[in-house]
């Protein structure tokens, strides 16, 4: 299965956080990259949804839907912070 | 403000097919007319879903088609194995009402207001929301200028191809084709590769924005060209279409 990136997940991420996250700057906890939540490299055929850093593969976002609930792991992000104003 | 959505939540609402045009072999355009739409920028996306009868739900992203401010519309690509695009290229009609919701995404969009010149690379389907952001440019009556290379399979394979051929002031559109190729062809061929991004993109001291759109693999390659040839990797933005069909 051939990735995709950050863009796809565009309407799950609004359903979990109730706002635009894709140009949010996400960092990897394991390796410190930044970079734009679009950018991330997304599985969306996994048992649920996986979002991987690009540069080490570490795992930042897991988001698994049980029935109508969606189960959210950001355990892996270090952190996301709104990006400057264009 | 009974009806109105949450402020921030999606919600799937009901639209419309107002429109249908067949652009090539496997690809349809699709006009909707949503009840409830707030306008969306030039490269977003909407989310579709289609509910079987015995309740089995399958969603997909298209990239929307239209300019802000024209006709909503998404451009759809049929896979062979789809679960979705063979209904919406092949069975929907005029008429016929899609779930939808939308507008998604704020990283791969282009605001008219931008001065930088565009460099733009489609593979196959990826010229979607590049086509979007060209008719906001004609749109809103902006003067950067832009550069768009296109990489198809075959010139039948090329969506827009009328659309596109089309002379505008500050527009240059080259297209390479790395299947087949008709007799007498005088564009690029082959693959997308750096010597061919060198001579169709804007060289990285024009400050350029790139926004990059099609399969995973073309993505890849045509990003990482583009900052071999100087573009910082923060004014190449990227979205990837997987194997092959919508992002």
């Amino acid at each position: 299965m051939e990735a995709l990136d950050g863009n796809s997940i565009g309407g799950l991420l609004i359903d979990v956080f109730g706002a635009e996250m894709t140009a949010v700057i996400g960092t990897c906890g394991t390796c410190g990259d930044t970079g734009p939540v679009a950018e991330l490299v997304v599985y969306r055929q996994a048992p649920g949804t996986v979002a991987r850093c690009r540069v080490c593969g570490a795992i930042l976002m897991v988001f698994v839907k049980v029935r109508s609930m969606t189960c959210v792991d950001l355990t892996g992000m270090a952190r996301m912070d709104r990006p400057r104003a264009a | 403000m009974a009806g109105t959505a949450l402020r921030g939540r999606l919600t799937w609402q009901a639209a419309r097919v107002a429109s249908l045009i067949r652009e090539t072999a496997s690809v349809c355009t699709i006009g909707l007319e949503p009840r409830d739409w707030a306008g969306h920028r030039a490269g977003q996306h909407l989310d579709v879903r289609l509910t079987a009868e015995d309740g089995y739900r399958a969603e997909r992203s298209y990239s929307i088609a239209s300019a802000p401010g024209e006709q909503l519309a998404i451009t759809v690509e049929r896979l062979e194995d789809g679960e979705v695009s063979p209904y919406l290229t092949e069975e929907l009609q005029v008429g016929d009402e899609l779930e939808l919701r939308g507008p998604i995404g704020g990283y791969f969009v282009w605001e008219p207001g931008e001065n930088s010149p565009l460099t733009l690379l489609a593979g196959g389907s990826g010229i979607v929301p590049l086509r979007s952001i060209l008719r906001d440019r004609l749109r809103t009556g902006s003067d950067v200028p832009a550069r768009l290379l296109y990489s198809s399979r075959t010139l039948p394979d090329v969506i827009y191809r009328d659309e596109l051929g089309q002379q505008h002031d500050g527009v240059q559109v080259s297209y390479t084709l790395t299947r087949d190729q008709p007799p007498g062809w005088t564009g690029h061929t082959g693959r997308i590769n750096a010597d061919l991004l060198a001579e169709a993109a804007w060289p990285a001291a024009a400050d350029p924005v790139a926004y990059v759109c099609g399969p995973t693999s073309f993505v890849e390659t045509a990003a990482a060209g583009l900052v071999g040839l100087g573009y910082p990797p923060g004014r190449v933005k990227t979205e990837r279409f997987g194997a092959t069909g919508g992002p």
